[in-house]
C-alpha cells in the first residue's frame, strides 16, 4: 500500500529518453504493441460480445439454424415469464441476506484480528482458508454437512435435542442453507477490512481517548468513518458478485426444490445452454447487466453521503 | 492550585491504571475466546470432511465422528469409482491452470508496462476503458462468446478456457501497472544504455523488480482457474476433457451418493489450492488487499 501511495507519476511527466520528438513516434508504436493483447481481447471478448449480446436480445436463435429477427418479443416474453420473476426474487432475497450478514461478520472478526495481539496470523489463516476453496468441492462438502439424516449440522442439532430441518431438500429452508454455506467463504472481505483497519492512524484513537471518547464512541466516530471507503468497496463488490453467483446453487440444488434457489445466473444458464435460446438468454443477460449497473450506481451515488475520503478533505485544507 | 490539581490527577490515575489493566486482560480473554470459537467453527467442516473420507462405507451414516478402522483406500478408490478417470481430470486441470497463469502473467505484464511507462495519444482514454471493463459482468458476454467459440469449432476442446488468458486481465493489468509505476526510471535507463530492447526490459528487468505483485497475480489466477466451474461447464461436455471441478460436480449428480468417496475426492480437489495457500499465503493476502485500492 505504501509503495503505491509514494508512486511518482513518472510516465506522464517525464520523458523516458531525453531525446528528440522523433522518439515519441516510436514510443507510441511501442505503447500500442505492448497493449495489443488487451486491446484485441477488449474487442473480441468484451466490446464485440456486449454489442452482439445486445443485438441478439432481439432475435430468436439456437446457435445453429439461421437467426430470426423478433423485435422486442424476447423482452415481452420475459415480462410474462414466471421463472424470471422467481429468479429475480430469489437473487434479491439471497443478496439482502448474504451481503449485510457477510459484511457484519467479517467486520466483527476483522476488528478482533486488527488488534495487536499474539496469534493473529494463525487465526487469519483459518478464517481466510474457506475463501480460497470456493468451487464445486466447497459446495459438495456443504451438501454433505446439510445432509438431513447423516450430515454434521443435523447431527449436532440432534445432540442439542433439536430436530433439524431438511435443509437443501426443503423449499422453505434451501435458500437459507445456501446463505449459511456462502458465509463460510467471506474471507476476502475480512482481509480488506483488516487492511483498512490497520490503515487508520493510531493518533486519531489517542486524540479521541483524550477527548473522553469511550470504546463505542471511538468505533462510531473514528473506525466507521475511516473505514467507510473499505465498507463501500466491499459492499459494491459483494453485490456484484452475489448477482452473478452460479456455482453454489448450480451444484447444491440445481435451482430447486420448486425453484426456491433459482439464482438468476442458474436460470440464465439454463435458457442459454440447456434450452439453447441464445436470443432469450441475451435479453436476460442485458436485464441483469442493467440491474447490476443500477445497483452499483445507487451505492456510488449514496456514497458521497456516508463515505469519508481522507485525501479529499486533506487537499482542501492544504489549499 | 496547581499542586492540588496534580494531586487530584495522581489520586485518580493509580486506581484507574488498575482497573484498566484488568479490563485489558478481560478484553483479551473475550477476544481470544471469540476467535477460538469462531475458528473452530470455521475449521470444523474440513475436519468432518476429512473424518468422513476415511470411514468405511457402512459407517458413514453412524453418528460417531471417528472412523474405525481408518479406510485409507477410499482415496485411491475415489479416483475411479464412478467410471470417471480423475487422473485424466487432474491432468486437464493442471494444463489449463498453468497455461492460464503463464498467459495472464505474460500478457498482463506487457500491457501494464505500456500503461505505466510509455506515452502515446489516446492512452488516458484507453486506461479509463480498461478500468470500466472491470465492472462488466461476465454473463453479458457469455452467450456471444459461446457463439464465437462454437463458430470456431472450439467446443469440447480446452482452447476456450485457455486462450482468453493470453489477452490480459483488466484487474491484473491495473495491479501490475500500479507496481511498475513505483520502479525508479533509472533501472530502465541503465538497461537501455546497455542496449536492452523493450521486451528485455519488461521481462528481464521489470518483472523481477515487481516479483511480489507478479506472485500475487500468479496465485490468484491459479486459484480462480482451478476453482472455476461455470466456464468449463459451458464449453466442455466431453467427460475425458472435464476439469476436476466438473468431475466433483459429476460425483454430486450420482443418484446413490457414496459420501466417503465423494469427500475423499473433494478433499483431494481442494489440495492443490490449499498447499499453494499455505506456501504463499502472503501473496494471497497481498493480492486481496490490493483490490481495496482503486
Amino acid at each position: 500500500m505504501k509503495r503505491i501511495k509514494s508512486a511518482r507519476p513518472l510516465a506522464t511527466n517525464e520523458p523516458i529518453w531525453n531525446k528528440r520528438a522523433a522518439f515519441n513516434h516510436r514510443e507510441a508504436i511501442a505503447f500500442y504493441l505492448c497493449i495489443s493483447p488487451w486491446l484485441i481481447g477488449f474487442f473480441v471478448f468484451v466490446a464485440g460480445p456486449m454489442l452482439a449480446s445486445f443485438l441478439l436480445s432481439f432475435v430468436s436463435w439456437d446457435y445453429f439454424t439461421p437467426i430470426k429477427w423478433v423485435g422486442t418479443r424476447n423482452y415481452e416474453r420475459i415480462r410474462e415469464d414466471e421463472a424470471f420473476w422467481t429468479a429475480l426474487r430469489v437473487t434479491f432475497t439471497f443478496a439482502a441476506l448474504y451481503v449485510p450478514l457477510s459484511q457484519i461478520i467479517s467486520l466483527a472478526v476483522a476488528l478482533m484480528l486488527a488488534q495487536k495481539i499474539k496469534g493473529v496470523s494463525f487465526f487469519r489463516t483459518i478464517f481466510y482458508l474457506p475463501a480460497i476453496l470456493s468451487g464445486t468441492a466447497y459446495v459438495v462438502l456443504w451438501v454433505w454437512l446439510f445432509e438431513p439424516d447423516k450430515g454434521l449440522i443435523n447431527n449436532l442439532l440432534d445432540r442439542l435435542g433439536i430436530k433439524g430441518p431438511r435443509w437443501l431438500s426443503d423449499p422453505n429452508t434451501a435458500l437459507y442453507a445456501l446463505v449459511i454455506m456462502s458465509l463460510w467463504g467471506l474471507g476476502s472481505s475480512l482481509i480488506t477490512y483488516i487492511a483498512g483497519l490497520k490503515g487508520i492512524p493510531e493518533q486519531l484513537y489517542e486524540a479521541a481517548e483524550l477527548d473522553g471518547a469511550g470504546k463505542f464512541g471511538r468505533f462510531r466516530y473514528i473506525t466507521i468513518p475511516m473505514l467507510s471507503p473499505t465498507i463501500f468497496f466491499n459492499l459494491v463488490l459483494a453485490l456484484i458478485q452475489t448477482f452473478q453467483s452460479y456455482t453454489t446453487a448450480a451444484v447444491a440444488t440445481g435451482g430447486g426444490p420448486l425453484d426456491s434457489t433459482l439464482f438468476y445466473l442458474v436460470y440464465l444458464y439454463r435458457r442459454a445452454f440447456v434450452n439453447q435460446e441464445a436470443g432469450y438468454a441475451a435479453a436476460l443477460a442485458w436485464i441483469l447487466f442493467i440491474i447490476i449497473l443500477l445497483f452499483t450506481l445507487l451505492v456510488v451515488r449514496s456514497s458521497s453521503a456516508w463515505v469519508y475520503y481522507e485525501n479529499e478533505t486533506g487537499k482542501e485544507r492544504r489549499k | 492550585m496547581r499542586g492540588l490539581f496534580d494531586k487530584h490527577v495522581a489520586a485518580e490515575a493509580i486506581p484507574l491504571k488498575g482497573t484498566r489493566a484488568w479490563r485489558k486482560i478481560g478484553g483479551l480473554f473475550l477476544i481470544y475466546t471469540a476467535l477460538a470459537a469462531g475458528s473452530l467453527l470455521y475449521i470444523l467442516p474440513l475436519v468432518w470432511m476429512f473424518l468422513t473420507s476415511l470411514k468405511p462405507s457402512y459407517q458413514v451414516s453412524s453418528p460417531d465422528w471417528f472412523p474405525d478402522p481408518f479406510e485409507w483406500s477410499n482415496y485411491p478408490r475415489s479416483f475411479t469409482y464412478t467410471g470417471l478417470d480423475f487422473g485424466k481430470l487432474y491432468l486437464n486441470s493442471f494444463v489449463i491452470t498453468i497455461l492460464n497463469v503463464v498467459g495472464t502473467m505474460v500478457s498482463s505484464t506487457l500491457v501494464a508496462y505500456g500503461f505505466a511507462r510509455l506515452r502515446a495519444p489516446g492512452k488516458n482514454l484507453l486506461f479509463i476503458i480498461l478500468l470500466t471493463t472491470m465492472m462488466i459482468p461476465f454473463p453479458v458476454t457469455m452467450v456471444p462468446t459461446f457463439a464465437l467459440f462454437n463458430f470456431l469449432g472450439w467446443l469440447d476442446t480446452l482452447l476456450p478456457v485457455i486462450v482468453p488468458a493470453f489477452f490480459g486481465n483488466a484487474f491484473n493489468i491495473f495491479l501490475l501497472r500500479q507496481f511498475l509505476m513505483t520502479v525508479p526510471i533509472e533501472f530502465e535507463e541503465a538497461a537501455r544504455i546497455d542496449g536492452a530492447n523493450t521486451p528485455q526490459i519488461i521481462f528481464r528487468i521489470m518483472m523481477p523488480l515487481i516479483l511480489p505483485a507478479e506472485a500475487a497475480v500468479a496465485v490468484l489466477t491459479f486459484q480462480n482457474t482451478w476453482n472455476d466451474y461455470l466456464t468449463p461447464q459451458i464449453y466442455i461436455r466431453d467427460q475425458s476433457l472435464y476439469t476436476v471441478a466438473q468431475g466433483i460436480r459429476f460425483l454430486r449428480g450420482s443418484i446413490n451418493p457414496q459420501w466417503e468417496l465423494m469427500m475423499a475426492a473433494a478433499l483431494l480437489a481442494m489440495l492443490p489450492v490449499v498447499i499453494l495457500y499455505l506456501l504463499a499465503q502472503r501473496f494471497f493476502i497481498e493480492g486481496i488487499t490490493l483490490t481495496g485500492i482503486k
